[in-house]
């Protein structure tokens, strides 16, 4: 075992599924890069060398680069998902959902119940989300909730590597399509990452730290935020459960009902903005039934209802952080 | 063609006033000045103005990732500009959009984009507004060579000659979608997919200013008369990166020395009125200097203006919640 990055997690991931599978290929813009061009073959590996190698190790004809046209690549990813093939397609920033939806959410996600269960779609579709990275309006949005609302879609939330790593080998082995989210920030975090290939189930969320005042649900990039959260407030005598769901759908919801039945109090971190979010889904879960048991009202860290500014000064206001999350635990406790 | 002594001044102003914005945002950008994504448009100079000086104030455009080319040419303030692309309150959006969401609505420039193909169909709905409205405008869509493949575009070609639309498809094929080569990524031929559209296209050389003039000249003017939409092909380059930060590994070693050399837009603007005695030397280098002069001002002014509070995070939205 050694220290890898979110980044190199992901990318072994695909690679050690590319060996034990033929019929598994990634395809996206730039994912090798340099194609058709006078100089390095390779020469992007992704636009943020998330695919980097790949292209040497398994030829073009499983790693595909893709003019910039989402709709024609997605949708040639769910057709060849439906016919033999367990493509990884990559929506470079998930804000690009917009270009080719219909494939996604018409298309791949309805085909096993539409057609009686007589289809399987093993694709995946990568996708970068998140703010932070002074990329504004269209290149920094948190649209999981977006996916997580469309019945036949599986949505992950890798929230570190080893989390990344066993999800997206989980994610190709999967016979439904599913969407997995990657944390634009957090390519270059690292931690210990098996070297051998490994899975973790969808729908089985990891309790990271166990406390007995206060639940708080945090969603991908916000798990380390809640945990720092939770070690700091721990040495103020107040003790939290951080539940991280891993993905959105399937959501555990056991896990999250049984702890606030514990608790008694929830606070829910999602990045991605405050209506109709996993925020509020997760709170219409827990008033549904865990009613008797909560002791306070149920509190949501978001950015507020607006589009990520660009602005450093701003988009820093708009990010959830762990101020914003210290105090609402203390608010839920403080409840009279 | 003949233009005006003022007209060849202003083409050669707007030229060097971009090609001096986007040097300095490369460097400023590298000293770590400036914040998120920048896409440079140095080496394209000649497009952006030669279609832009058939256009005015109520004319749109549409713009891509690589957009500040565009909003100088259109006539965006470039101190605003700049200070928006530092992320200042004062900035052209209030320090909301940066580099690859600059707009003037009311200079008619509905906007970089960050969605590749997300101009085409603002462009036609732009040109409907103008031919509904009778305001005798036009609306110009510019692509690049990625872009031009996607279903947007693809669809709005379609769309603008159906409804015999006011608007031209500007393709700023710069060699390079990303780091992927348009002779790769681009099936078939640009003024083919025109013909089978319907609609007349024209490639022209884009370090020669003049031609691009030309045929944005003709386009502009079958727009206005209601005689539909044109597509232009414009074979151009870039001299940076896709994004500043991109090591460009896939170009050949001495690509851009060479288009430096021997394609300039501007060299080969400054050599062609010169010679032909259209234009003094001494008159082109003032224009050079005061270009420099106003980038300097608008870089100072930007590095030393406020960024924006914590008020403007919740305007400009409706927030209920």
């Amino acid at each position: 075992m050694a220290k890898k990055s979110y980044r190199q997690a992901i990318n072994e991931a695909l690679a050690q599924e590319m060996r034990r599978d033929p019929t598994v290929i990634v395809m996206g813009e730039d994912n090798a890069g340099g194609m058709g061009a006078p100089g390095e073959d390779d020469a992007w590996g992704g636009v943020l060398g998330v695919t980097k190698g790949l292209m040497p190790e398994f030829g073009r004809e499983r790693v595909l680069d893709t003019p910039i046209t989402e709709s024609a690549f997605v949708g040639a990813a769910v057709g060849a998902a439906a016919t033999g093939l367990r493509p990884v397609a990559e929506l470079m920033f998930i804000d690009f959902m917009g270009v080719c939806f219909d494939q996604i959410f018409n298309q791949a996600a309805k085909f096993r119940y539409m057609f009686g269960g007589k289809a399987v779609t093993p694709v995946v579709i990568r996708t970068m989300y998140g703010a932070g990275f002074r990329a504004a309006s269209q290149h920094s949005q948190c649209l999981y909730p977006i996916f997580t609302h469309i019945p036949g879609l599986k949505v992950v939330m890798p929230s570190s590597a080893y989390e990344a790593k066993g999800l997206m080998i989980q994610a190709i082995r999967d016979d439904d399509p599913v969407i997995f989210c990657e944390h634009k920030v957090m390519y270059d975090e690292e931690e210990e990452v098996p070297d051998e290939a490994y899975t973790i189930p969808f729908g089985e969320a990891n309790i990271t730290r166990e406390g007995d005042d206060v639940t708080v649900v945090a969603l991908g990039r916000m798990v380390q935020f809640a945990n720092q959260v939770a070690d700091d407030l721990e040495k103020d005598g107040i003790s939290c459960t951080v539940i991280d769901p891993r993905t959105t759908s399937p959501l555990d919801e056991d896990s999250i009902i049984e702890s606030v039945e514990d608790t008694g109090r929830l606070v829910i971190v999602d990045e991605a903005t405050p209506r109709c979010n996993m925020a509020t889904d997760i709170s219409a879960l827990v008033a549904q039934n865990a009613f008797d048991a909560l002791k306070a009202p149920i509190k949501m860290v978001t950015p507020p209802h607006t589009p990520p500014p660009f602005a450093p000064e701003l988009e820093d206001l708009f990010i959830p952080n762990p101020e914003k999350i210290t105090a609402a635990v203390r608010g839920v406790v403080g409840h009279a | 063609m003949q233009l005006a002594r003022e007209e060849l001044l202003k083409a050669y102003r707007g030229m060097c006033e971009i090609r001096e914005f986007e040097e300095r945002v490369h460097i400023e950008f590298a000293a770590g000045g400036i914040p998120g994504f920048v896409h440079l448009y140095a080496g394209e100079e000649a497009s952006a103005v030669g279609v832009m000086m058939h256009l005015n104030d109520r004319d749109c455009i549409a713009s891509t990732h690589r957009g500040h080319g565009h909003c100088i040419a259109k006539g965006c303030d470039i101190k605003a500009m700049m200070k928006e692309i530092y992320g200042r309150k004062d900035g052209l959006c209030g320090g909301k959009g940066g580099s690859m969401h600059i707009a003037d609505l009311k200079k008619g420039m509905m906007g970089a984009n960050g969605i590749v193909g997300g101009g085409p169909p603002l462009v036609c709905g732009a040109a409907l507004s103008a031919k509904n409205l009778k305001t005798g405008g036009v609306a110009v869509a510019f692509v690049g060579d990625g872009g031009s493949n996607q279903g947007t575009t693809l669809e709005s070609l379609n769309l603008s000659k159906v409804w015999n639309l006011p608007a031209i498809f500007v393709v700023e094929d710069n060699g390079y979608a990303e780091s992927t080569a348009s002779s790769w990524s681009v099936a078939g031929d640009q003024l083919k997919r025109a013909e089978a559209f319907g609609m007349p296209g024209r490639r022209v050389d884009g370090h020669d200013f003049f031609d691009v003039y030309d045929a944005a000249s003709e386009a502009v003017a079958r727009a206005r008369n209601g005689d539909g939409p044109s597509l232009i092909h414009v074979q151009t380059n870039r001299y940076y990166g896709h994004f500043e930060g991109d090591a460009t590994t896939y170009r050949a070693a001495d690509e851009v020395d060479k288009l430096r050399a021997d394609k300039d837009c501007l060299k080969l603007f400054r050599q062609r009125v010169t010679e032909a005695g259209l234009l003094e030397a001494k008159q082109l280098d003032e224009i050079e200097k005061q270009a420099t002069a106003l980038i300097d001002q608008a870089v100072a002014e930007a590095a030393a203006a406020p960024p924006p509070g914590e008020q403007d995070l919740l305007t400009d939205v409706y927030v209920t919640y």
